[in-house]
């Protein structure tokens, strides 16, 4: 019996870990965040690559790693940890699941090599099934989708794009076809990309077994929610971090302020909150991985839900151990709140996603 | 990542669900009110349906199969098996399955019993470990004193050995189950002339004693029964001591740990959350259950995804008990103020849910579980309180944990 990550994951995640501070410190992130970091984004994403996130959950028999989602919550503490501006979610986990799980032999022959070589990215976007905001919503008749979708992941830079619709049918799209439209939407979190996409009579494929199955488009939002939830764990660990250090040297009144217990306590609810996450995000992709949706997904919603709420009051209380400082964009601490606060949005918010959980277990008639 | 136990387990396993099977819903009967509301606090189900069992008997029986005192040597009481943590676990896990009460606990058997094994005499051992175990010693902790709460190492009770005798005065306070108990453990200001921490000494005292009063300090709940203690020339055997004189502080904290570490066991919270979501789906309001009720559901799903993480992480927790060379120092050190915080939520829960039913105490005839949802939605204030208190746990964290600074210490003004 061995709980934790194993020493290759935790290697990758030292990788990126390390990558990250090497090549995007706080004022890099900064340049990125104000558009005018393109050369500097694409060398961070390639370096990234070069240490084959994007192989990392697509079989072997079609090229990749064949490794299971607990890895890529191993990369995604680390892309947290370090605002990676970089896709990842959708591009390399949601994505390559829902063509492995959803696809036909050809169109996974298709796809995935392509992925693991890096030939082909992918966005997605499954808000709609989630909940649709707005009068967001796909339709598909005679193989031509129209229609609008919300907060389609990593759609920049991306040659194809998965929608998913209401009932949960996923389908692809070439994101050069000339009905297509992507206009970025302006979020807080500019460490990563959200778009809207508007479809007129677009030519669309869909992915063959879920066309009378919606139980693939739930597994991928299991997916991304556990990923989103490393994600913030990731991020609320480096402001835990960040919050300490700073106590250290800062000085008021002739102390360190972390010799002060109210600053004391504020770190140490913080420590105590966040150290179970670690270990109810592990399990919810350990159970992915290797046990029955039945007692997986609850995992996944718990995991998405909770770490958002311990995300919030963390990203709070950080900023404010830090005084004014936390407040302004000179510390740059703001890039790690928002980025936790865009994960507790997407892909279902905790009242949603708790609802979600309730359903699943028979609590609601 | 593996969260198998190896097949090598396979057969133990079966061997503690088929006992469970055959006690489950098992009733412990005693005399003693002092077990009243332990089911509510062990989480033990208050449905009792199953064998009826005497309390020194069901010990008796746990010891025998190995379920309890399984590391304890037989030549003092215990099973003497081999320290296994996973057989621990597989235990554990059997018995709240299983709804089997578990065996009695309390300061002797999870404090006083490990103390001895490491730093008792021979003759200690053999006097007292057995009849421990067997429920037939019962045991209070005399640490606190009114001056010395937190800062514990400034007790101030005296020992003074007179003619080959330790002859103690003082007051100790918050001293559980002392109107029960055959004997107290205590700590006791030997060494005036030493340091704080290095002048004081664990001695053992039969509580019936003369010069001993005990008086009950009732506390909030009404029921849990803490008392003060007065000494007025108690006077004991010199070998009386456990290690040596001086060493009482060495000696007390090789176990409070462990006390901590008890005090919210992730498998009782289970339990009780389990207990919780069957009042949710039984209570109505206007006819509607109230677990239908949304604004309710949202509060026992934010509760369950506290538990949850809290069963995982007790996982890890094991996981580095099993791997030697895992890390999870800071993983350790929060148990006692998640769990304890998490008791008292969702003991508090049940309470809202039901609104003003929520209310009823103690023998009233409409009261829900027996009272047991308003007592330990108290009870866990104690403890948010007590063994050590969650700002001190928060001391603790930040500065052991995460290496903040201590206070500075300030000029005392005379």
């Amino acid at each position: 019996m061995y709980f934790g990550l194993s020493e290759e994951q935790e290697s990758i995640q030292d990788f990126v870990k390390k990558f990250l501070a090497d090549n995007a410190s706080v004022d890099e992130i900064r340049k990125i965040a104000n558009g005018e970091g393109e050369e500097l984004e694409k060398n961070i994403f390639d370096g990234i690559l070069n240490l084959g996130i994007n192989t990392l959950l697509i079989p072997e028999e079609h090229n990749g790693l064949g490794a299971g989602l607990l890895h890529a919550v191993a990369v995604a503490q680390a892309l947290g940890a370090g605002v990676g501006p970089i896709p990842f979610v959708g591009s390399y986990v949601m994505a390559p699941i829902a063509i492995n799980l959803g696809g036909s032999e050809e169109q996974k022959n298709n796809y995935l090599p392509k992925i693991a070589s890096n030939e082909l990215r992918f966005g997605i976007g499954m808000s709609e099934f989630v909940g649709a905001r707005e009068d967001a919503g796909i339709e598909f008749s005679k193989n031509k989708l129209n229609g609008r979708a919300l907060f389609v992941l990593d759609a920049e830079n991306s040659d194809f794009i998965i929608l998913a619709n209401k009932s949960g049918n996923i389908f692809l799209i070439n994101a050069k076809d000339k009905g297509v439209k992507i206009n970025k939407l302006t979020t807080v979190d500019k460490t990563r990309s959200f778009h809207e996409i508007l479809l007129e009579n677009v030519n669309a494929e869909i992915l063959a077994l879920t066309e009378d199955n919606n139980e693939i488009a739930k597994k991928v939002i299991d997916a991304g929610r556990i990923i989103l939830a490393a994600d913030t764990v990731g991020a609320s660990e480096a402001m835990v971090e960040k919050a300490v250090t700073y106590s250290k040297e800062r000085k008021q009144f002739n102390r360190t302020i972390g010799s002060f217990q109210a600053v004391k306590h504020m770190c140490a609810e913080m420590a105590a909150d966040l150290e179970p996450c670690y270990s109810l995000v592990w399990q919810a992709a350990y159970s992915f991985d290797t046990e029955e949706v039945s007692s997986s997904r609850l995992l996944a919603c718990q995991s998405k839900s909770h770490t958002s709420e311990v995300g919030k009051m963390i990203s709070k209380k950080a900023t404010e151990v830090h005084g004014g400082m936390g407040f302004t964009d000179l510390l740059g601490l703001h890039y790690w709140f928002k980025r936790i606060g865009l994960n507790r949005q997407i892909l279902g918010a905790p009242e949603i996603v708790r609802e979600e959980a309730a359903e699943l277990q028979g609590f609601n008639q | 990542m593996n969260l198998e136990f190896g097949s090598e387990y396979d057969e133990f396993t079966n061997e503690v669900e088929e006992f469970c099977k055959e006690y489950s819903g098992a009733v412990i009967t005693s005399n003693d009110k002092k077990f009243e509301m332990h089911d509510a606090l062990s989480g033990n189900s208050s449905r009792k349906s199953g064998k009826s069992v005497g309390r020194s008997e069901w010990q008796k029986l746990l010891i025998e199969k190995g379920y309890f005192a399984r590391s304890i040597p037989k030549e003092y009481g215990g099973y003497g098996g081999e320290p296994d943590i996973i057989k621990s676990r597989i235990i554990a896990g059997a018995f709240a399955k299983y709804k089997v009460p578990n065996a009695m606990g309390g300061q002797g058997i999870d404090m006083l019993v490990p103390t001895l094994l490491e730093w008792g005499t021979e003759e200690q051992k053999q006097q007292y470990i057995e009849s421990t175990l067997h429920g037939e010693t019962i045991w209070c902790q005399g640490y606190s004193e009114p001056n010395a709460g937190s800062d514990l190492a400034s007790l101030q009770t005296k020992g003074e050995l007179i003619d080959g005798k330790w002859v103690i005065n003082g007051q100790k306070i918050w001293t559980s189950t002392a109107q029960f108990s055959q004997m107290m453990f205590c700590l006791v200001r030997t060494e005036p002339e030493a340091s704080k921490h290095a002048g004081i000494s664990f001695i053992l005292i039969p509580m019936d004693t003369p010069g001993i009063e005990i008086r009950p300090l009732v506390d909030m709940t009404l029921k849990a029964g803490f008392n003060e203690v007065f000494f007025d020339d108690v006077t004991v055997p010199e070998e009386n001591i456990v290690g040596k004189r001086g060493e009482g502080w060495s000696v007390a904290n090789s176990v409070l740990g462990h006390e901590r570490g008890s005090l919210a066991n992730p498998n009782v919270t289970l339990n009780r959350l389990n207990t919780l979501i069957n009042l949710m789906k039984e209570e109505t309001i206007d006819g509607r259950r109230l677990i239908d009720v949304a604004s309710y559901r949202d509060r026992l799903l934010q509760v369950q995804g506290k538990v949850l993480a809290a069963q995982a992480h007790s996982l890890r927790l094991l996981s580095a008990k099993i791997n030697p060379g895992q890390n999870v120092k800071l993983g350790g050190m929060i148990q006692k103020l998640v769990g304890t915080e998490l008791r008292h939520e969702l003991e508090g829960l049940a309470i809202d849910i039901m609104g003003e039913l929520g209310t009823l105490y103690e023998d009233d005839p409409n009261v829900r579980g027996g009272g047991s949802w308003q007592f330990t939605y108290m009870y866990f204030l104690g403890l948010i309180i007590g063994g050590g208190t969650n700002q001190i746990q928060k001391n603790i964290i930040s500065e052991r944990g995460l290496g903040m600074p201590r206070e500075p210490k300030v000029q005392v003004e005379v």
